[in-house]
């Protein structure tokens, strides 16, 4: 390639080499069968260089997969050994500390060659529904009964597939062909990410990645630091405080902006939870860094450089920082906390930029449906599990009012109701807006939404509930209110609890509310015309505009007219 | 019709309204400008000028064919109908809720598009149908009665019913399509199970919703159209282009016009399908680049792919999920956010990205020199000499190359220590690469290898930047059809007319009924072979058929198609080892042990295409005859080469010039690298292709 247009040529490279992830990801959502990863987007797909340097990261659903994918592959290369490292070979892992996070994300690497020389790697990981053990849930208390354990080892040597790792893999998990069939989705996904470098190297004529790998480390480094300089150069102490699975957990955290790097330091969070919400660091850090970076350098592309600046610290065995054997499988509720806990301290530094608290963690659920054990169950009722994502509120902007029923800072969609009541004999009764719940302010909180669950006729089902906020609703900033909490019952009364597995007998349903985000800045200093809007939208009552929002009686009249007219407000 | 058949195609775009009158082979075509209040206006100011140049009577027109931008534009402007909607209790928000996530994750000032109708517009009445179709709860006909007087007084001008699982038992949407009849005859009504009776709710409701709010506007449009063409003495047929390639009646459009969103695009496909036609050609990928935007389609088989859902009206940089989702037949077309007048600008990365944002044609890009301060692609386009400053638009335009190298050089040379000329090269590269990066994805999502393409290019921008985009696609020939211009609406007259009627309902092989399959597959046929009859009474009727197949477990379904046999005698085997192999297809290995379930079913009917005649191919033996030299900058090269001007329609059929080539004309110009030659073929359509071994060029990265 001639010297002075290389620059140009770089250009398009990196371009292509997203190009190339975003295309793997794709592929894997079309092929695989967890409905975490192919409804929900919950996976991930990275290239590499020689040294297990990130050098492109698609954006999908999940921000956790972040940083964890960018040290995997530098994992992989260790336990693997250079030397052992041959074309043809796939490895792959679900360890929680060297992958990402728990045992229900496999993580598959392939070394790419190109005329006989190892170039650099490709990544995948995806969220997968069963890994056996306990099942999905916080029930556990340690990895062990959390599942397989796949140690970081080869899947395929020089094109062959171990057959005694599938058989085992097979013997342990509860959908043996769904697990086996997203393994090859991951397999393919690399695949296609290879072939498409291979198709670049050969139209620029490139023996290895060296050249490009320093263009888009330097140009990123380079970038994401003036970001950081060009911030105050201080530090500032902030926490949040959630529900927990029996007692609450507070997070704690000092942001500290350095020069070149801003540090999060979680001295003085929680210890280790009994059940299974503890979080690995390395999960931690992806939504620490998902925060910070999402604020100050959002269009910078995640590569080993431009993660690098953004460090942590926690002590060993508190709840950012649990070491094995920690119960870890549902690492996300904790992991979901950790921005609203580092926005608290960030608001310090850098006043008026990040919003007030949301629902946090997704509002997930999953049903385990059986014929009916109370009376004969009629002849066509089945088993059936159903897992369902949802999302609360998200907090209020300074500038703009919180996002009603969307997930942050997960970035994971909803299934359709209708795709849901095919995959089991579950009926969701409710999927809609809970009006009044996202907190007053200047800017209003997201609202969180109402949701019912029952079942047809001659099941019943027990409900495994993911869901915090119930003590701990959302806290408003300068001066905005806070969000509604969760609440969760059945519909005959009677308390449940907002994590863990409930019985909900034949005939009943289950009724949730998720929570608002909160709101920022005075509920006086809302504009009237915004007010009038969420009250002819219904977003609030008449009351909570009266109420928050001093709205006159006779203003609200008008509004009530207007909606009865049609009219748009 | 008469004796020799008079045909008119009209296309209503942004800008322009495109008319083209066909008589027998003749084609005369004009472009007048949109007029939005009335814009029955300019297609007849538009029909008098081609009538004018073609000699004939408008009262001899035997057919018109028309698309427009209309529906589109009403959604993406908001100015529909006041609009009801009626759903299911428990789920009043499904159009405002969407997916429940960003569709852009690093912005934290992100909002999401409003729903086409706010929440008090909403309204929701009980009653419920499981995921069998069955009822679970009756509908109480004095709720939906007292509903629907609230909808009366309010005076609301167009209802849109949308219910969970509508799509399986439409008759509680029936029951309340007929009460709403009843009660307050004069508003237009819309149900879901009709407009599209696909499973997923939020695509399903949108969809209906959409329809609702076009609805009024658009029959009202129609309506005038007509009144106005008889008032000229118009009497023939009216049909519509829809966003599926097909034609459908006039009241057919008025009672379903979301399916006329994109219409002129799907003309376009048409159009280059045609073309593929006469030359022969399997694979084609079309590539369409104007002002602001570049679209690409793939073409098997001279039938442009179509898909069941798109998105419309995108609010953020084009990006996926920043629209609304319409689930309808479609040509599926990937859209970029990449024109000639797409700005340029260097990030914090010191990254040149282009567009989406476009400089449009006020005050334009830096080289109109109408104070313009932020260089375009078009500016690139002309420091890298693709363009003639004296001799843009036909001369109508001047431009300034010394106003675009400064540009370039404030906004993006000087940070990236480049002169201009590599500025330029620079914003051309990334502007071909991300319309490059584009097709390749939607290759890989097909299964196709676009080495094996031809592409056709039209669109004002496209012939500038197709060649390169050949190059780095590894696509050997191009064709540039002459009339590209008005592509669209020459389109609207190759096209056949068709509609497509598809069902959700799922079954596994595992409980295979082909009595079922049969008598679900024969009334898709009834039914979309009824909306045909109604256009043409005489014509055989050909019926496509595919259905939606995944294993069991999988979220995305693959298009499998059956043949009329596979599909009147359904056989369990021959089902399951159409999804194999197309499974293998797309994704290398299919899956063991999974069981295999269809999800949507489809029927298309459609009149025969018709039969286009194969040209006879020049070889290009000729030499064509340069009328000057300019210096031309080849990207592959790195470089100026010394290139020739050829004017096309100074080319001679058979005649071949060698690349470096600069093939102008008054619209447009075909921009030949140094790898290629240029083949003037007999129908005009210049045939830029790999130049075979020998090449001395330096041609590299």
């Amino acid at each position: 390639m001639t010297p002075e247009h290389s620059k140009v040529a770089y250009q398009v490279m990196w371009n292509r080499l997203i190009s190339v992830v975003e295309e793997q990801a794709q592929a894997l959502v079309r092929t695989a069968f967890s409905t975490s990863v192919r409804e929900a987007g919950d996976l991930s797909a990275g290239v590499y260089d020689v040294d297990g340097q990130m050098l492109a990261q698609a954006v999908t659903g999940t921000p956790g997969h972040v940083n964890a994918m960018a040290d995997a592959v530098a994992h992989f290369i260790r336990r693997i050994g250079r030397e052992n490292i041959q074309d043809g070979d796939v490895y792959i892992t679900n360890d929680p500390w060297e992958g990402t996070g728990h045992l229900h994300d496999i993580t598959m690497v392939t070394p790419s060659f190109h005329r006989g020389a190892l170039v650099g790697f490709f990544a995948c990981t995806a969220h997968i529904v069963d890994i056996g053990g306990r099942g999905f849930g916080a029930d556990a208390h340690s990895v062990y009964e959390e599942g397989l354990y796949i140690p970081i080892m080869k899947f395929a040597d020089r094109g062959t597939v171990d057959e005694t790792l599938t058989r085992i893999i097979r013997g342990n998990v509860r959908e043996p062909d769904q697990l086996i069939g997203d393994i090859y989705a991951l397999t393919t996904c690399n695949e296609i990410g290879h072939r498409r470098l291979i198709d670049m190297m050969e139209e620029f004529a490139l023996t290895d990645l060296n050249g490009i790998a320093t263009f888009i480390l330097e140009n990123s480094r380079r970038a994401t630091i003036e970001r950081i300089a060009e911030l105050p150069q201080k530090s500032a102490a902030g926490e949040m405080t959630m529900d927990g699975f029996e007692t609450p957990i507070t997070l704690k955290v000092k942001v500290s902006v350095q020069g070149d790097k801003i540090i999060s330091n979680f001295e003085g969070s929680s210890g280790l939870d009994k059940k299974g919400i503890n979080c690995p660091l390395v999960y931690a850090k992806a939504y620490a860094c998902y925060a910070l970076k999402v604020a100050i350098a959002p269009e910078i592309p995640n590569n080993a450089a431009s993660l690098a600046p953004f460090e942590i610290e926690a002590p060993e065995n508190s709840i950012v920082n649990a070491l094995h054997p920690a119960p870890v499988a549902l690492r996300h509720i904790v992991g979901h906390f950790v921005p609203d806990a580092v926005y608290d301290a960030f608001d310090k530094i850098v006043p008026g930029l990040v919003p007030a608290e949301g629902a946090g963690c997704l509002c997930n659920f999953q049903v385990s449906l059986r014929p009916r054990t109370d009376a004969p169950a009629p002849a066509g009722a089945r088993r059936s599990e159903v897992l369902t994502f949802n999302s609360g509120g998200s907090g209020a902007r300074p500038e703009h009012d919180g996002l009603n029923a969307t997930a942050f800072p997960s970035g994971v969609m909803t299934m359709p109701i209708e795709a849901t009541e095919h995959a089991g004999p579950v009926i969701i009764w409710r999927k809609e807006l809970r009006p009044d719940s996202g907190g007053a302010g200047r800017t209003r909180g997201g609202l969180g939404q109402y949701m019912e669950v029952g079942a047809q006729e001659g099941h019943e089902f027990d409900i495994q509930a993911m869901f915090d906020r119930v003590d701990h609703p959302a806290r408003g900033r300068r001066g905005g209110q806070a969000g509604a909490p969760t609440t969760i019952a059945q519909d005959a009364g009677g308390p449940m609890n907002g994590k863990g597995k409930q019985f909900v007998a034949h005939g009943r349903r289950v009724v949730m509310a998720f929570p608002g985000g909160a709101g920022y800045g005075d509920p006086s200093e809302r504009p009237i015309e915004q007010v009038k809007r969420d009250l002819a939208r219904g977003y609030i009552s008449a009351e909570t505009a009266a109420d928050d929002y001093n709205l006159s009686r006779a203003d609200i009249e008008e509004v009530e007219a207007a909606v009865a007219r049609g009219d748009a407000i | 019709m008469s004796e020799v058949s008079i045909r008119l195609g009209v296309d209503i775009g942004g800008t322009f309204t495109d008319v083209v009158l066909e008589k027998g082979s003749e084609t005369y075509s004009t472009k007048v400008l949109t007029t939005y209040t009335a814009p029955e206006d300019a297609i007849i100011d538009g029909m008098h000028q081609v009538c004018a140049k073609a000699g004939v009577d408008p009262s001899h027109i035997g057919q018109i064919i028309h698309g427009t931008t209309l529906a589109t534009n009403a959604l993406i402007e908001r100015r529909g109908a006041k609009t009801a909607l009626i759903t299911t209790e428990g789920f009043r928000d499904v159009i405002e809720m969407r997916t429940e996530s960003r569709f852009e994750q690093y912005d934290l000032n992100l909002n999401l598009p409003d729903p086409l109708l706010p929440r008090q517009m909403r309204f929701t009445v009980g009653g419920r149908i499981d995921a069998n179709g069955d009822v679970l709860v009756d509908i109480d006909r004095s709720e939906v009665e007292a509903v629907v007087d609230k909808i009366a007084k309010a005076g609301f001008e167009s209802v849109a019913v949308g219910l969970i699982h509508s799509y399986l038992n439409p008759t509680h949407e029936e029951l309340m399509r007929d009460i709403l009849g009843e009660k307050i005859p004069d508003v237009a009504v819309s149900i879901s199970s009709e407009v599209s009776p696909q499973m997923r709710e939020y695509e399903r409701f949108n969809t209906v919703v959409a329809n609702a709010y076009i609805k009024p506007l658009m029959a009202s449009y129609l309506g005038r159209l007509e009144d106005r063409l008889k008032t000229e003495g118009v009497a023939c047929r009216i049909f519509l282009m829809h966003s599926g390639g097909g034609i459908i009646s006039i009241q057919n459009a008025a009672e379903f016009p979301v399916r006329l969103v994109e219409s002129g695009p799907a003309g376009g496909a048409v159009f280059a399908a045609h073309i593929a036609g006469r030359y022969g050609l399997d694979k084609v990928l079309s590539f369409d680049m104007g002002g602001t935007t570049a679209k690409i389609c793939l073409i098997k088989n001279q039938t442009p792919k179509t898909s069941r859902v798109f998105e419309v009206a995108r609010t953020y940089r084009f990006k996926k999920g920043s629209g609304m989702p319409i689930s309808i037949p479609v040509i599926d077309m990937v859209e970029i956010g990449a024109g000639g007048g797409s700005l340029a600008h260097v990030d914090a990365m010191r990254q040149i990205r282009v567009g989406p944002e476009s400089a449009g044609s006020e005050p334009g890009p830096a080289c109109y020199g109408r104070g313009g301060e932020r260089p375009g692609v078009t500016d690139a386009d002309l420091v890298l000499g693709k363009l003639d400053p004296d001799n843009f638009a036909g001369g109508s335009i001047k431009l300034h190359p010394e106003e675009s190298k400064s540009a370039l050089s404030d906004h993006v040379g000087d940070t990236l220590d480049m002169d201009a000329v590599e500025a330029a090269f620079g914003v051309a590269e990334v502007v071909d690469e991300n319309m490059a990066n584009a097709a390749r994805v939607h290759a890989v999502e097909n299964g196709e290898d676009l080495s094996e393409y031809t592409m056709i290019a039209f669109g004002g921008a496209a012939p500038l930047h197709a060649g390169r985009l050949c190059e780095k696609l590894g696509v050997e020939r191009l064709l540039v059809p002459p009339g590209a211009g008005v592509g669209s609406a020459i389109g609207f007259l190759r096209a056949p007319f068709s509609f497509e009627a598809n069902r959700s309902v799922y079954m596994k092989l595992s409980d295979f009924d082909g009595d079922r399959i049969k008598s679900l597959l024969t009334d898709l046929k009834t039914e979309a072979t009824g909306f045909v009859r109604t256009c043409d009474a005489v014509s055989p009727i050909l019926s496509e058929f595919k259905v939606y197949m995944r294993y069991t477990g999988q979220g995305w379904e693959i298009p499998i198609e059956l043949t009329e046999e596979q599909a009147m005698n359904p056989d369990e085997a021959a089902f399951e080892a159409r999804f194999i192999e197309d499974y293998s297809k797309l994704f290398g290995r299919p899956v063991e042990g999974m069981d295999i379930e269809i999800t949507v079913w489809s029927v298309n009917a459609t009149t025969p295409p018709e039969q286009v005649p194969r040209i006879g191919e020049a070889d290009g033996s000729g030499t064509a005859t340069a009328i000057g030299q300019r210096d031309l900058f080849d990207a592959a090269a790195g470089k100026y080469l010394d290139t020739q001007i050829i004017e096309r329609f100074g080319m001679a059929a058979g005649e071949r010039a060698t690349g470096p080539v600069a093939v102008i004309e008054d619209e447009t110009t075909i921009i030949v690298p140094a790898s290629r030659d240029a083949i003037c073929q007999p129908d005009g359509c210049i045939d830029v292709v790999l130049r075979p071994t020998g090449a001395s060029k330096n041609v590299e990265g």
